[in-house]
């Protein structure tokens, strides 16, 4: 017997170094309509679980912990989940609101935010425990509380967002949580439907549906308050009909170009950074949804709203040209790349798959099953700023 | 009594044209997804208001007719006349106003 003890515990020891699992190369795939996140082995293209019961997730997007152990998961229905992606279980759920569009994750990792339509605001809670920290109702002052959009972490322990209803930009810095400090920019231009932050956190920049161009604020010089960019790009009653509003997180910045869908015609807007001009306006399939730049910078891979949601269009950023058109199946969602962009993985929901292209080849290399998948989320994304 | 006629007009309507139902799925899947993508999957709304039938409440058939065809100006509803005709969308509007 005493013989057989050390073996034992050598085998128990065995059995729990085979179930080592790291999290640099997870991925989590959003299922539309079941309400579920699917954690995959990235480099294995192999989903590992199903975790279930997350509400309504038919818009929903993740943001990770930075020790990529855990992933917030932001549903429509506002609800707040963290699942543990080492034990493949959920391990808190919260509701917190009665209708949401997204979250992020502090500078220091220590807070969620969630931009809330019902009740207007944004609340932001801990990271761990998923207790409320700070509520903040978006009232633009008549009492109405507006719905936020466009809400993303910047430096210094604050997050940015957009007033849709009040043509609003609120900074909100949680340095002392307990006192969280709000400035606000008003009359920013009309109906801000989403917003995205360059990725060394500096320029913050709102689409605007119902005005022309872009309102951007330069966090190094907040003093000087909102510039308008492209001001006389698409004038009201030249836009084309939208059928799904363009999403601005996972822009190209590319360089000293910033790559953005257009609002209301059917194009790709080249913006210089340097003066924030336009350099080019590239014709596309149709209105685009997301332009996201591979993380090279050398491409920018375009999707689209119905009905030319079928397609997918690759920009070559060396000439700014088209270079190929893609059909991966109905209705062509969302899309991620690997961390340094030899994959990229694109959620086709009507054909309940998610497609991975070479990006080199342009090659379809693998279809993975997934019910009505609307987002993908590497656990890359923790050390980003903006993810 | 006005109200009554519009009704019945609308169930005859709805009887007389109610798209085939390989259509009806197509329509339920666009009414699903793409309006969802407003109004939400579970269409209790979203940058576009909810369409639950008490939503629905008091607003005459027509009217909706007219907002989904042509859209709203202003707002972020686009005209969907390109994709499905005026019967279509009255079918689309008895779904929306039966109690789910």
């Amino acid at each position: 017997m005493t013989k057989l003890l050390p073996i034992l515990g050598l085998l128990i020891s065995f059995n729990a170094l085979a179930e080592l699992r790291a999290t640099g190369d997870l991925g989590v795939v959003i299922e539309r309509e079941q309400g579920n996140a699917l954690i995959f082995n990235t480099s294995q293209h192999k989903q590992l679980a199903k975790i279930e019961q997350l509400g309504d997730l038919s818009h929903a997007s993740v943001v990770f912990s930075r020790d990529q152990r855990y992933a917030y998961v932001f549903g429509r229905d506002g609800g707040l989940s963290k699942i543990d992606m080492l034990q493949d279980k959920l391990v808190k759920r919260i509701v917190q609101a009665g209708n949401s569009i997204g979250g992020a994750i502090s500078q220091d990792g220590k807070l969620i935010a969630v931009s809330n339509y019902t009740p207007g605001g944004v609340k932001v809670f801990s990271s761990e425990t998923l207790e409320l920290v700070a509520d903040i109702p978006a009232d633009a002052g008549d009492g109405k509380l507006s719905k936020v959009i466009g809400l993303v972490d910047i430096p210094g322990q604050r997050f940015a967002f957009s007033l849709f209803d009040a043509d609003q930009i609120w900074i909100l810095d949680l340095k002392n949580s307990k006192k969280p400090d709000i400035t606000k920019f008003k009359d920013i231009g009309k109906q801000p439907y989403d917003a995205l932050i360059s990725s060394d956190g500096r320029y913050y920049i709102a689409g605007l549906f119902g005005d022309s161009g872009l309102a951007m604020l330069d966090l190094w010089h907040p003093e000087l308050g909102i510039k308008r960019i492209l001001p006389d790009y698409v004038k009201d009653d030249e836009k084309l009909p939208v059928y799904k509003m363009p999403h601005l997180e996972g822009w190209a910045d590319t360089g000293d170009y910033l790559l953005a869908p257009a609002i209301g015609k059917h194009e790709v807007l080249v913006i210089d950074k340097r003066n924030w001009q336009l350099v080019k306006a590239i014709p596309v399939a149709g209105q685009p949804v997301f332009v996201m730049g591979r993380p090279d910078g050398r491409q920018a891979w375009v999707n689209f709203a119905f009905p030319d949601n079928n397609q997918l269009q690759i920009i070559d950023i060396k000439d700014l040209t088209l270079q190929k058109t893609l059909t991966p199946g109905k209705a062509v969602l969302h899309m991620e790349f690997a961390p340094r962009g030899e994959e990229v993985w694109v959620a086709v929901r009507d054909d309940n798959q998610v497609v991975v292209y070479d990006t080199d080849t342009l090659q379809e290399i693998a279809r993975l099953p997934a019910q009505t998948p609307n987002g993908i989320f590497f656990s890359s994304r923790a050390h980003k700023i903006g993810f | 009594m006005k109200k009554l006629l519009s009704l019945m007009l609308f169930t005859s309507c709805a009887f007389a044209n109610d798209p085939p139902s390989e259509r009806q799925e197509v329509l339920r899947n666009l009414l699903k997804h793409d309006c969802g993508a407003c109004h939400g999957l579970t269409l209790k709304g979203g940058l576009g208001p909810a369409l639950l039938p008490e939503n629905l409440q008091g607003k005459p058939d027509d009217f909706l007719v007219t907002t989904i065809l042509e859209g709203r100006k202003g707002t972020a509803m686009p005209p969907w006349r390109q994709f499905i005709n005026a019967d279509e969308a009255l079918w689309l509007i008895g779904v929306l106003r039966k109690p789910k």
